[in-house]
């Protein structure tokens, strides 16, 4: 098997090459064979998704088999592993997930290489970007980091074993999400450049990597959040992000990738920032490249420290390559890509954009910045520095607090030009609700709990709370405002109620009202973020009958023992919980020893509720008396983080539905508003 | 023209006056919570990364069995307790454990470049839209010519298709 699957990735090597240069050539050439060699680079392109597929299958089957005799499996699996994990072995270490990148790669560009008849040339450019990334990831497989490489002497009775801190039901779904954002990145990309390279004239590309852009983007923020959750959920230490060099990574192309959803608007619809759209998805491509080369060649400390090797080369190489190729290729056709139109007011929809992308950029500016940091220090002064969460809050929150001031203001704008009545007639009441919501929770007694009696005099945590919660109502009272508004105008002229009025409403411009419910999702989220400001902790012994008392709740430990499985072994502990003098259920906090890795890990007990997570730790036993050392946290409005996640895909997926078409709704308004206008003028 | 200028030197003054104010009560208030010994922990301790090599803050390393934050944890207590100072807190760790035990740059030499930057590049990609902006609004309108005629039939129709599309309705 690992013979097949080894030529399986050197046939695909070959094919994608072959796609790669003949696809080259025939938009090139002008010669009759273009057309026929067009043809066979896509059906190359094709079979490079088979091999790929076929190699990825391999491993897959391999891991189920126990097939010590590869490497990777050794390393990755053993015999007791259950069934999820064996199949998540494929993208679990630095080989196998590489394969998996390759493969999901080859999956996309299947999809377009099917779909090529909407725009043959331009589909035909794109398809020659994918293959020659397609090359670089296989040249990687073959070469560098090779998933079929075999165990030399005696084959051993069993594996190595999963990390331990991949064994967990999440583990399954989120790099598949992440990487499904992170490689979807480059069909963007490879439209963009396809059509800078053939100066293919319009925004077709724009348009139809509208949806492709879309799709990722929420592949990428769902990866986001499990990785967030899993962290959460599996690492024990009471957060969810760590500002992390690997979390960066992720976090870096979303963000321009989110700053490129929203300025590509601006293209589709006026003809501008044509320049500044080619370099926004560029960027984001090429950052999603980085962020895998700073997690895997090790130059930047990191706890994801599996994923460290000696491949950082290849990857600095091809970042090199990709780099020079788009410059040289913007630098030689950036002509075609003057702007149609002018901007025309400071105060307009095209303006909000503007800053709304500088602050973007400028919060991936700063993630990247305090990434390198530390390498820069090393580099000029001599000494290594730390930069860990407290930089990012002092930097990156402000920013963020402008940018919600955005997402407030920005939807009440107009394209083109926007008077400032018209602003503050529209503005002013959300604005007065805000400002309301805020002094309530400063004057509210701090005895309610989270999120009440914020004085953000106290501490700027809770300041920069209290501008989140703030701004955070601001963005939901305008975005109802534009529900209520417009579903006002249909159920006045069409007598429906008003559920069903908004309903149309969204039919009727999906991506507007579905990209309205994102921004309700993400100050859900920031709302969420903004409790973190009122997190508790406690670290006790608990022997039996111990209390132990963390904002409202009281715990007594009923009992600790351990345990014995298949693939480790467990200690526990057993904690009732009362509230105000009621028991509210009973928690039971784990430590693992995974046999097979002889590795340990814990996993907390977390009580959810709106307003407050219970986090119990099970940090290990008194060496002098075998009583459980517990770490209580009470962590304020997590659950509302993971409710904005799903509002925001939510929002995602309405955005990608088809709006209702054209001439039902021109129809419709004609029955129920009869136009009176002037006629148009217009010059000869 | 004078009782205006009066206005304004009055309105300047009143201002100033409220900034005071409210800078004063600020850092009193700010004072008054930050004497608290287990807010003080709390607050230095999530400055401060554990030197295990775990890449966490020191209040937050959860290593079954770490044998250095415990400690580090435990000094942290003994300094506050002997009532040092924030900063002389944070100088003795650094002195012990070297520069990484700080969980951000300090805001002392090349170190403050690490603050400085961001705020700069936002300062000048504000100006530069702004200077974008204003260059696009002044650059001259098309001549308007000097017959107009209404348009009508497709040209209508492809004109509202336009302003529907540019302006989302």
């Amino acid at each position: 098997m690992p013979v097949v699957g080894s030529f399986a990735l050197l046939l695909a090597l070959v094919w994608s090459v072959y796609c790669a240069v003949a696809g080259i050539v025939a938009a090139v050439s002008k010669k009759d064979f273009a057309a026929p060699l067009t043809e066979t680079a896509r059906r190359a392109g094709i079979a490079t998704f088979a091999l790929v597929f076929l190699a990825a299958l391999i491993l897959v089957i391999a891991a189920f088999e126990n097939d010590f005799s590869i490497a990777y499996i050794f390393h990755h699996s053993n015999r007791d592993l259950p069934a999820p994990y064996k199949f998540a072995t494929l993208w679990s270490g630095q080989e196998g997930s590489l394969l998996f990148w390759s493969l999901l790669l080859s999956a996309y560009g299947l999809v377009l290489r099917l779909r090529y008849k909407t725009d043959v040339r331009l589909f035909a450019g794109a398809s020659v970007v994918i293959a020659a990334v397609q090359v670089f990831f296989l040249l990687l497989l073959t070469f560098a980091a090779r998933p079929f490489a075999v165990m030399q002497g005696s084959i051993p009775p069993d594996g190595n074993g999963l990390n331990p801190l991949l064994q967990y039901p999440e583990m399954v779904i989120h790099p598949p999400m992440l990487y499904l954002g992170y490689v979807g990145f480059t069909v963007p990309f490879a439209f963009g450049l396809g059509a800078l390279a053939l100066r293919h004239p319009g925004e077709k590309w724009i348009r139809i990597t509208r949806r492709w852009t879309m799709v990722t983007w929420g592949f990428l923020t769902c990866g986001i959040f499990l990785g967030a959750h899993w962290a959460y959920s599996v690492l024990g230490w009471g957060g969810y992000w760590g500002w992390d060099p690997v979390e960066n990574a992720s976090l870096m192309p979303w963000l321009t990738g989110t700053a490129f959803l929203h300025s590509v608007m601006m293209q589709e619809k006026r003809g501008m920032l044509k320049t500044w759209n080619i370099w926004l998805v560029f960027a984001t491509f090429w950052l999603a490249i980085l962020g895998t080369f700073l997690t895997r060649s090790g130059i930047i400390s990191s706890v994801h420290a599996f994923a460290q090797s000696s491949i950082g080369d290849w990857f600095a190489w091809f970042l090199a390559i990709s780099l020079i190729v788009f410059v040289v290729l913007f630098f030689k056709n950036k002509s075609q890509l003057r702007s149609e139109h002018k901007l025309e007011s400071m105060v307009s929809r095209e303006s909000s954009f503007l800053f709304n992308n500088l602050l973007f950029v400028l919060l991936c500016f700063t993630v990247l910045w305090g990434t390198w940091f530390p390498k820069i220090s090393e580099l000029l002064q001599g000494n290594k520095v730390t930069v860990g969460a407290p930089f990012y809050n002092h930097v990156a929150i402000p920013v963020a607090l402008l940018l919600l001031v955005l997402t407030a203001v920005g939807p009440l704008l107009a394209w083109r030009k926007t008077s400032l009545e018209s602003l503050r007639r529209n503005f002013m009441w959300p604005a007065i609700g805000a400002m309301g919501v805020a002094l309530f929770l400063m004057i509210t007694p701090q005895s309610w709990g989270s999120p009440f009696g914020l004085r953000p005099w106290q501490d700027i945590s809770y300041f920069y709370s209290l501008m989140a919660i703030a701004l955070s109502v601001l963005v939901i009272l305008t975005v109802a405002s534009e529900f209520f508004r417009g579903g006002y105008v249909i159920s006045k002229h069409t007598g429906q109620n008003a559920f069903a009025s908004m309903v149309q409403l969204i039919h009727r411009n999906t991506r507007r009202y579905g990209g309205y419910i994102v921004h309700f999702g993400v100050v859900v989220v920031i709302i969420g973020f903004a409790g973190a400001a009122f997190n508790q902790d406690k670290e006790q012994e608990m022997g039996y009958g111990d209390k132990m008392s963390i904002g409202a709740y009281t715990l007594v430990c009923r009992s600790y023992t351990d345990d014995d499985a298949a693939n480790y072994a467990s200690e526990w502990a057993m904690l009732d919980v009362f509230k105000g003098g009621n028991q509210i259920g009973s928690m039971t906090p784990e430590r693992r020893f995974y046999k097979a890795s002889r590795q340990t890990s814990t996993m907390p007990a977390i009580r959810s509720t709106l307003d407050e997570d219970l986090y119990l730790v099970f940090e290990g036993l008194n060496p002098d008396n075998g009583h459980p050392i517990l770490k209580a946290h009470l962590n304020a409005l997590v659950m509302w983080i993971w409710i904005g996640v799903w509002i925001m895909l939510i929002g995602t997926v309405l955005a990608l539905i088809p709006n209702a078409p054209a001439s039902a709704r021109v129809a419709a308004r004609a029955r129920f508003s009869p136009v009176h206008a002037e006629p148009v003028v217009t010059g000869d | 023209m004078k009782s205006l200028r009066h206005l304004r030197s009055r309105l300047r003054a009143r201002t100033s006056k409220a900034v005071r104010v409210v800078a004063v009560s600020a850092a009193v208030l700010v004072a008054m919570g930050a004497g608290d010994p287990a807010t003080r922990f709390s607050k230095i301790g999530h400055r401060m990364m554990c030197i295990c090599g775990c890449n966490q803050i020191l209040l937050e390393c959860n290593h079954v069995g770490c044998r250095d934050s415990d400690g580090m944890r435990n000094e942290l207590m003994a300094s506050l307790t002997r009532g040092d100072s924030d900063s002389l807190v944070e100088q003795g760790f650094l002195q012990k454990y070297g520069p990484t035990v700080l969980a951000a740059p300090t805001t002392d030499g090349f170190d403050r470049v690490a603050y400085i930057l961001p705020f700069a590049v936002l300062i000048l990609g504000f100006g530069l839209i702004v200077l974008v902006i204003r260059a696009w609004k002044n650059r001259p309108a098309p001549a308007i010519a000097d017959r107009l005629r209404p348009v009508r039939g497709p040209k209508l129709i492809r004109f509202r298709d336009q302003a529907r599309q540019e302006t989302d309705l």
